[in-house]
């Protein structure tokens, strides 16, 4: 009885135990693997992949998928640097690009939910959609030359990167979204049992635009953090990111038919990711496509996890009575 | 009305009308609007044109739309056809140019191997029901790995006439993709109407308990599905690789689910399966690539390529959807 | 509460429903129907399938809207757009199926929508407590904490009970709500519904159980094919009359239906066609024995929940029984799939059609041979000639209403499709077919036919295990009858033995452990 109840619990134990095993293997093996720059370094380089990885998090514990989430990051990358390269401040072009992704998110959900279109289609339009956009709007690499950036950079340098430290505040504000407010409890429920959802009267609409337009506010946010790394956007950026963070999100534990998983999971996943590639740079000799063998893999092992757990559950669930009801139910004897 | 409609018309071509309605107004926007494009010319017995060039450069997603019709008819995807694109393109080009052994040898050989991996597929999905697009994400993560692996990281380039002959040679006039695609439809059509695994597909697709408990055996014809759609992947990137005589594991096959699956959508056979239209799929490829070579040829910059076939696939997908149907009806009632 | 306004007064019903219409295409759901609900009383909707029963609780909670008439609740004319609004206005429903999310807490379950808040954040220590209460209120006392779905149907049927009453809904709708639930379970819902009835709820009951219904409701509306039959005091309508107004039949047709005796046995001459000895699998049958003998009708009698869904999975191969064995013509075989009791000219007609049996889009054709086909295997494909004549044949001998064999089966009503499932396995060749409720929820034309059908088949030497809750059905058509309770069988009744009064005794008395 008490191992049901940490049901939910194994794959972010799991998790959790391969990103430690990882973390300490690499750490006997490599020098200066175990630092805090490596650390830091972790958090900075995958916040990218972080906020797209969360914004997927919600989409698929609703039992959606966005496949648009790489379009959008290559599309604001591009869109931002345009608008700082015809003289606009980098702060309101930023703030415009969030606007648009959040904006283009609820598009797709309304999309979703009013047509009865599947997720996965809808959002795979979406993607060809914004990945054209952001072809329209540069074919090349525009750089970003901006006092603003470079005032961020120096700061990075010197204090903490301002990516890691918003990285780290997102994953907070998402956990306190998923499990403190009506919204994120509403999703959980929404990918348990949409027809219950909408039976018990919760906002299923809204709800499901509302956390579309979260992963495409998180796709921007996404999209923004890559002109922070490079100084730069590009249209091409982000391709096949939508990959990354679907594979953060189930190695983070998070059942891909919904209703089951944690915010903290992905961020797990998501380091997990990270150290495999930091690994795979500290070896040197390994070459980068061992990255995508070892992430199937790592898939693999999870999901068939995911589905032995899954079997086991439907087996203990059915049938025998259980000892609560027996005690609470007044039993008449002949 | 609709009676008679239906009477005339068998329900398989009815599917068929909307699809083909679309191809038919994208050609005829064309042949009226844009210069030459109905232009066919035949030199040393080969035909040229854009209306020949859209069959060859559909093929691929033709070839694969054929095996993912199936999938999607058993109520699954498949992601993962575009990373077994490229472990063809790579398996058959190392074959070829390292291990010398004979062009039909490599050829079977890739076929096989890719067949394994289709079915790889279905065992993930039939054996140990996992979600589809779960399962074949493995494959469409790894599988890019895999090709750059056996490729050694490097595009390899192959110099070999046989090899080419099966991109850039004609049969018949025609480029001789277009002879592989008809093979093939050939081939999935007496497999799946000539023998009862049509049946057997869509009753799986669309009540798979009923199905199971009437003896259908879910398992193997999810098998089945998946590892034909290898084989049509695999043919898919042997043509590829032919076509640019190297192979390139970082882009050969990029993005082709996609298309493929739009294909497959737009031809008419829905996404939660069931009924499936191999003929609807083809249509379905041939209207995607009109889109696209039309929209090079009107002179409409390459960028907007993406944003226009977003927004034609999504129009059709509308079109199709009985949801909306039924919200506009409600409307008009209400009004 | 204010006891005042809460004491029930026969001129200001709670809710009155008048001359409510519902038009769907091509049917008439509702066709100006009255109905009243008084504050504190439980009233049954009773009717057979088609009668409008379940169209008239949609339309009261919002899932349908209405096409006419009108409906006032607490004297204000409402018009309820979605469950949401009809459960703001004071009028919650508790599904058959278990409409909560799984996965969820129970305490979440019962707050889901409406958390209590505070500081901005959800009070998670509030929804703990004040969902314990709200079940000890109806006696049921669990760690709230953990997931709906590691407790039995039974509790959640409560938590689901109990997020009705938090909403302060006036009314409840319970529709089929025991239909899971064991004895003692249905006991303590009853034992909490007079409860909250004495409090001045008002709750619309609806349920198969006839014994159900007469012991817990103070009135009957009766509804036909979308028509209202009327409105009854059940201390002062007889279970027969009520049964013939529900059918609607006159008294003595129904007596004399009640009256009849089961099938003469049959000659035990016949080697056994099947045995099955010592077969169990935990949780779903406790190990049994069954005989079956060639042109032999076994019946299977026993409440919903007894096993007799669990019997027939079971003999099927479609769960793997855990101990025992099973002999065909004296061999002893092992199945282990639905696949392999084909091979052995098995059939099973399931008791789900729309999940289990029918494939909706396929045609009527389609859906016939499949069983044949796939028996032949994927390679030896039936002619499309031979197919039509098989097809033709079966649609004449079963009667199947459809105007060509080529229409997708899902636009035939219920029975015909319960036809065509049938001719599905008969064109298998069975020597042995599982109908499990075949006459459930198709129109009394058809079951007649069926019962019919089952006759011919068995005289032409077909084994036959017949499930069903209607006990007249099992008594009229068996030669044996097999009584369950508890996932136990408990009797076997033969020949002259069998009547509803032994059937029922079998099935009431309690275990004795």
């Amino acid at each position: 009885m008490k191992f049901r109840l940490s049901r939910t619990h194994i794959p972010l134990l799991a998790t959790s135990a391969v990103f430690a095993l990882f973390y300490t293997g690499a750490s006997f093996r490599y020098d200066g693997f175990f630092s805090w720059t490596v650390f830091v370094n972790l958090l900075h380089d995958n916040a990218f992949l972080g906020f797209v990885a969360i914004g997927m998090t919600f989409v698929i514990l609703a039992g959606g998928i966005d496949l648009s989430v790489g379009a959008v990051v290559g599309f604001t990358s591009t869109f931002v640097a345009r608008l700082i390269a015809h003289q606009l401040h980098p702060l309101p072009a930023i703030l415009i690009a969030l606007v648009i992704g959040t904006g283009f998110g609820a598009g797709m959900g309304a999309l979703i939910r009013f047509t009865a279109l599947p997720p996965f289609l809808v959002t795979l339009a979406g993607m060809f959609f914004m990945r054209g956009l952001g072809f329209a709007v540069s074919l090349e690499t525009i750089p970003i030359k901006h006092p603003f950036y470079e005032a961020i950079s120096e700061f990075s340098l010197r204090v903490f990167p301002v990516t890691a430290i918003l990285f780290l505040s997102v994953v907070g504000a998402a956990i306190y979204l998923a499990h403190y407010t009506r919204f994120g409890r509403a999703i959980y429920a929404i990918g348990g049992s949409e027809p219950s959802a909408a039976l018990m009267g919760l906002p299923v609409s809204r709800t499901k635009i509302g956390l579309y337009a979260l992963s495409g506010l998180c796709a921007a946010l996404g999209g923004v953090t890559y002109t922070f790394y490079t100084s730069s956007g590009n249209a091409l950026a982000g391709t096949m990111l939508e990959l990354d963070a679907i594979a953060a999100v189930v190695i983070g534990g998070t059942l891909l038919s919904g209703g089951v998983g944690y915010v903290f999971g992905t961020l797990i996943g998501v380091l997990i990711l990270g150290v495999i590639q930091t690994i795979i740079t500290f070896q040197g000799t390994w070459n980068s496509w061992w990255t995508k063998i070892a992430i199937g893999v790592l898939l693999l092992a999870f999901i068939l996890l995911q589905r032995f757990l899954q079997s086991s559950a439907g087996r203990g669930g059915s049938g025998v009575a259980n000892p609560a009801m027996a005690r609470n139910m007044p039993v008449i004897r002949p | 009305m609709s009676e008679r409609l239906s009477r005339l018309m068998p329900a398989r071509l009815r599917q068929l009308i909307w699809p083909l309605m679309a191809l038919a107004a994208l050609l005829l926007f064309n042949g009226l609007f844009t210069d030459g494009f109905a232009r066919v010319t035949i030199r040393d017995g080969h035909a040229y044109g854009s209306l020949v060039d859209i069959l060859k450069l559909s093929s691929r997603v033709m070839l694969v739309s054929l095996g993912m019709t199936l999938v999607i008819a058993t109520a699954g995807v498949d992601l993962s056809v575009g990373a077994v694109v490229a472990i063809a393109g790579s398996v058959a080009a190392r074959l070829i140019v390292q291990q010398q052994i004979g062009l039909p040898m490599a050829l079977a050989a890739t076929s096989g191997l890719c067949l394994v991996l289709g079915a790889w597929n279905g065992t993930l999905v039939g054996w140990l029901g996992v979600q589809p697009i779960v399962a074949t994400l493995i494959l469409m993560v790894a599988g890019r790995g895999i090709a750059q692996l056996l490729a050694g990281g490097q595009i390899i380039t192959v110099e070999s006439s046989g090899f080419s002959f099966i991109a850039g040679g004609y049969f018949l006039g025609l480029p001789f993709p277009v002879t592989m695609v008809a093979l093939m439809l050939l081939l999935t059509v007496a497999l799946t109407r000539g023998t009862a695994l049509g049946l057997f597909i869509e009753a799986v697709g669309n009540n798979e308990t009923a199905a199971l408990f009437a003896g259908v055996n879910p398992c193997a014809v999810k098998m089945f599905a998946y590892a034909f759609t290898g084989l049509c992947s695999g043919m898919a990137g042997i043509i590829e690789a032919s076509d640019i005589k190297a192979a390139d594991a970082n882009n050969a096959g990029l993005y082709l689910e996609l298309d493929v699956i739009l294909a497959v959508v737009i031809g008419g056979t829905p996404l939660n399966g069931g009924r499936f239209d191999l003929a609807g799929s083809l249509v379905g490829a041939l209207i995607i690539q009109t889109l696209t070579t039309t929209i090079k040829m009107r002179g409409v910059p390459v960028e907007y390529t993406l944003v226009v076939k977003a927004v034609v696939v999504l129009v059709i997908c509308l079109a199709q959807s009985p949801e909306l149907r039924k919200l506009l009806l409600q409307r008009r009632a209400s009004a | 509460m204010n006891s005042a306004s809460v004491i029930s007064t026969d001129e200001a019903p709670l809710l009155a429903v008048r001359g409510v219409t519902k038009i769907f295409p091509g049917v008439r759901a509702l066709d100006g129907v009255d109905f009243t609900l008084r504050r504190g009383e439980i009233h049954a909707l009773m009717g057979e399938n088609g009668a409008g029963k379940s169209t008239l609780i949609k339309v009261l909670t919002g899932a349908d809207r209405r096409d006419g008439g009108e409906i006032l609740f607490d004297g204000c004319s409402i018009d309820p757009r979605s469950p949401a609004e009809a459960q703001r206005l004071g009028i919650s429903t508790v599904y058959q199926e278990v409409n909560l999310i799984p996965f969820l807490s129970v305490a979440e379950n019962i707050y889901l929508g409406r958390q209590p808040m505070k500081f901005g954040r959800i009070d998670w220590k509030q929804i703990n407590l004040r969902a314990a209460a709200a079940l000890k209120h109806i006696d049921v006392e669990v760690d709230v904490a953990r997931p709906l779905n590691s407790y039995s149907p039974a509790i959640q049927q409560m938590v689901s009970i109990a997020r009705a009453l938090d909403i302060r809904a006036k009314v409840l709708v319970l529709d089929e709500p025991t239909s899971s639930l064991d004895a003692n379970e249905v006991r303590h819902l009853f034992a909490v519904l007079r409860r909250l009835k004495a409090e001045g709820l008002a709750i619309i009951f609806v349920s198969h159980f006839l014994d159900q219904v007469y012991a817990i409701s103070d009135r009957f509306t009766v509804l036909r094919n979308g028509k209202l039959i009327g409105e009854y005091d059940a201390a002062k309508l007889p279970r027969l009359e009520l049964i013939a107004k529900m059918i609607g039949k006159d008294l003595k047709a129904v007596e004399e239906m009640s009256a009849r005796r089961g099938a003469e046995p049959v000659r035990t001459a016949h080697q056994p066609f099947l045995r099955v000895i010592g077969l169990g699998r935990r949780g779903s049958m406790t190990r049994f024995d069954l005989t079956i003998r060639a042109g032999e009708v076994v019946g299977l009698a026993g409440l919903l929940g007894s096993g007799r869904t669990e019997t027939a999975r079971l003999l099927f191969g479609i769960d793997r029984a855990e101990e025992g064995r099973m002999e065909i013509d004296g061999k002893l075989v092992t199945l282990t799939s639905p696949r392999g009791a084909i091979g052995r000219r098995f059939g099973f007609c399931p008791e789900d059609r729309k999940t289990q049996a029918v494939i909706p889009d396929l045609s009527v054709r389609e859906n016939i041979v499949l069983a044949l086909q796939a028996s032949k295997g994927w390679l030896r494909k039936i002619s499309t000639q031979q197919q039509q004549e098989l097809v033709e044949n079966y649609i004449k001998a079963l009667g199947i209403a459809t105007p060509d064999a080529e229409r997708p089966v899902k636009f035939l009503s219920g029975g015909n499709q319960q036809k065509a499932i049938l001719a599905r396995w008969l064109a298998s060749r069975p020597r042995f077919l599982i109908l499990d409720e075949p006459t459930r929820g198709i129109d009394v034309g058809a079951k007649v036919e069926i019962e019919k059908l089952i006759a011919r088949l068995c005289s032409e030497g077909m084994a036959i295990l017949f499930i069903s809750s209607e006990l007249e059905e099992v008594v009229r058509d068996s030669h044996r009858v097999v009584v369950l309770r508890d996932r136990k069988k408990v009797c076997e009744l033969t020949g002259g033995q069998i009547d509803l009064p032994s059937i029922m005794q079998a099935i009431a008395a309690r275990a004795d452990e």
